[in-house]
């Protein structure tokens, strides 16, 4: 039998009647990949009567790990077979590494698969859910006891590090949350000015504007985007803090973790959450009043005045509400998929989305109970 | 095992000597979930000694030090700090056995946001009453026992990994405390800031009397700091030497040991790593 390839490679095999089968290789090895060839020769531990393989490699001029690969292989498969492998004139480095790779025989332990039935899976899902939940809320007591420790007794939480969380999410959030309301509420005005226009009540668009943005929409928008902003980098930061290993020293100070890294970010949060969605009512108003002006040949006073006259104190105070308990939450979020990142890179990515998604979920849940809660207690 | 320039310790094991337990482990069990990673792992460190944890990666060493850290809860076994029980002690007493601990970590674990300087100075305002012209004076004399005098101003960011251990060590120095733990004290560092750690090790063992843990694989340093070590073994997941490194690589106890000690790799070695 002999395969011929290109000029100076060469792969021959012959079988003796007493079962020997001899394989040489000639020529170059670089990047082999002729995978019929190949397929070939893996078959050949499979010829009947066979009882003891040669590989010959006298003729072999330049190689890489593909030549490599082949032997390594057909060694295996004739060590499945338990059919002896002898080696003769291999290239020293092919003999070594073949050598190397023949001896260490490593395999990772084996599991036993475990076949469960969707109930099974299901329960545990919902289980491991429930400790989720339980661990959340443990955080969130623990969060709480911080804050009542620091107005009554004292917390290990630097001064610098409220200012610098203050800084951070304070007047530098301020001109995404006023792009981003201005132009929701050109959006609100817009939608609701095709509506209106239908019945000739088009100078509603003002009070809607108002009405949405004050009441619920300026929190909402300023969370979304603080949950992104600030939620994002609190989880990032502490959960690189874990990676470095520097939660676990605190912890070993004798440091309450959630003083020293949830308290001054949270009360951060809890102070410029509310000012930042009166910011945001403002803007959006402003985008409404684009429309209203410019679209709806209203005046400025015009809109300005039935803009106020909707509103009132208590339609303020709930969106302020929204404000300061969505300040908690992204806080809480953030700070909790810190602490609890694990200890690589890709924790803290995942930690990095998870305190986003988090957010936003619990914003939307506190948004729907808190509309629920006064709608039924007619606020 | 004696390389080039490498000292012998010739200090006399504390073991052989009649001195107090700082620590003392009973029965210890490790587990992760269901998995258990060491079963009835005992042994005791006594006071003012340089004890190693050593053993193959994987086999449990930091995980042990996170027990004797307070930072993971053992499955089974009793922890002795000083006499008290730790892991059974309510959270007040294990917060005072906490603060009188210091925590070498490999990174050097120092607080980013941070200079040196305050970095030293948070266990200080934590747990001493001191003035803050007392702790800015305290904190001088750590970075300077710690040959980093004049970088108190420095961020973490701005030193090398060596001088990042060396800040770290002055701030788990900070408190004076009874033991001090070292996390892979070597890891990531060249062998001259190596060896120059393993003096001040040495030299804070002996000058303020501190009991000094170290986990390490680190041949060199084990035979240079070490006055007692146990072995963890991660095929029995238990300790199965202990005593002066220096004694074990004379006698070994096993095989496993021997491999260890000598860095030469058994069939079994070659087969599992």
């Amino acid at each position: 039998m002999k395969m011929e390839q290109a000029a100076t490679r060469q792969i021959r095999y012959s079988l003796s009647e007493s079962g020997l089968l001899e394989i040489s290789f000639q020529g170059d090895f670089l990047h082999y990949e002729h995978l019929e060839e190949l397929e070939e020769i893996q078959k050949l531990p499979e010829t009947p009567l066979l009882k003891k393989i040669i590989l010959k490699g006298e003729g072999i001029q330049k190689w890489d790990s593909t030549l490599l690969v082949i032997l390594y292989d057909l060694a295996q498969k004739a060590g499945e077979k338990k059919i002896p492998v002898k080696t003769d004139n291999l290239p020293e480095g092919i003999q070594n590494l073949l050598n190397l790779a023949l001896t260490v025989k490593r395999r990772p332990p084996e599991t036993e698969e475990k076949k469960e039935s969707f109930l099974t899976r299901w329960g545990e899902e919902t289980l491991n859910k429930y400790a989720a939940l339980k661990k959340g809320a443990a955080f969130t007591g623990t969060a709480f006891k911080s804050i009542g420790r620091f107005f009554t007794s004292s917390v290990v939480m630097r001064p610098v590090d409220f200012l610098f969380a203050l800084q951070d999410c304070g007047y530098k959030a301020l001109p995404i949350v006023a792009v981003i309301s201005f132009m929701v509420g050109l959006i609100f005005g817009f939608v609701g000015s095709m509506q209106l226009k239908l019945f000739g009540a088009q100078i509603y668009v003002a009070s809607l504007v108002a009405i949405a943005m004050v009441r619920v929409m300026g929190a909402v928008m300023t969370g979304i985007i603080m949950a992104g902003r600030t939620g994002a980098s609190y989880a990032a930061t502490i959960g690189t803090m874990q990676v470095n290993e520097e939660v676990d020293a605190l912890k070993t100070m004798g440091i309450p973790v959630t003083d020293f890294l949830l308290l001054p970010r949270m009360l951060a949060l809890m102070l410029t959450m509310p000012l930042l969605t009166v910011f945001s009512d403002l803007f959006g108003i402003m985008g409404g009043s684009v429309v209203g002006i410019f679209l709806l040949d209203l005046s400025p006073v015009e809109y300005w005045n039935y803009s106020i006259n909707a509103l009132n104190l208590k339609n303020f105070l709930i969106g302020v509400f929204h404000g300061f308990v969505f300040g908690c939450v992204i806080a809480l979020c953030g700070c909790y998929y810190g602490i609890y990142c694990g200890k690589d890179a890709d924790s803290v990515g995942k930690a990095t989305t998870n305190a986003v998604v988090a957010s936003i979920v619990w914003i939307i849940i506190c948004t729907a109970i808190i509309t629920v809660f006064c709608e039924v207690f007619g606020i | 095992m004696n390389t080039a320039g490498q000292k012998e310790n010739k200090r006399q094991p504390l073991s052989e000597q009649k001195t107090p337990d700082a620590i003392q482990v009973k029965g210890l069990t490790v587990a992760y979930d269901d998995f258990i990673l060491m079963k009835d792992v005992s042994f005791e460190v006594k006071e003012k000694e340089i004890f190693i944890i050593m053993g193959a990666s994987g086999s449990g060493k930091s995980t042990l030090l996170k027990i004797l850290t307070g930072l993971k809860a053992p499955a089974k076994g009793t922890v002795l700090i000083g006499g008290i029980d730790f892991w059974r002690s309510n959270s007040k007493v294990q917060k005072n056995i906490m603060s009188k601990n210091g925590i070498l970590y490999q990174s050097g674990a120092l607080f980013s946001s941070m200079t040196l300087a305050e970095n030293i100075a948070l266990p200080l305002q934590q747990y001493s009453d001191f003035s803050q012209k007392e702790i800015d004076e305290l904190v001088h004399l750590k970075l300077a026992l710690v040959g980093l005098e004049g970088f108190g101003d420095f961020y973490p960011s701005e030193i090398s990994g060596g001088m990042k251990k060396r800040a770290g060590l002055a701030r788990a120095l900070a408190l004076d405390p009874k033991i001090v733990y070292f996390d892979e004290p070597s890891a990531g560092l060249d062998p001259i800031s190596s060896r120059l750690l393993d003096d001040l090790i040495i030299q804070i063992n002996q000058n303020l009397g501190t009991t000094i843990v170290v986990v390490t694989h680190e041949l060199e340093s084990i035979f240079t700091i070490g006055t007692n070590s146990i072995f963890l073994d991660e095929e029995l997941r238990t300790v199965t030497a202990q005593g002066n490194p220096r004694d074990l690589l004379r006698n070994p106890p096993n095989e496993k040991v021997r491999h260890f000690l000598t860095r030469t790799a058994g069939e079994n070695e070659k087969n599992s790593k």
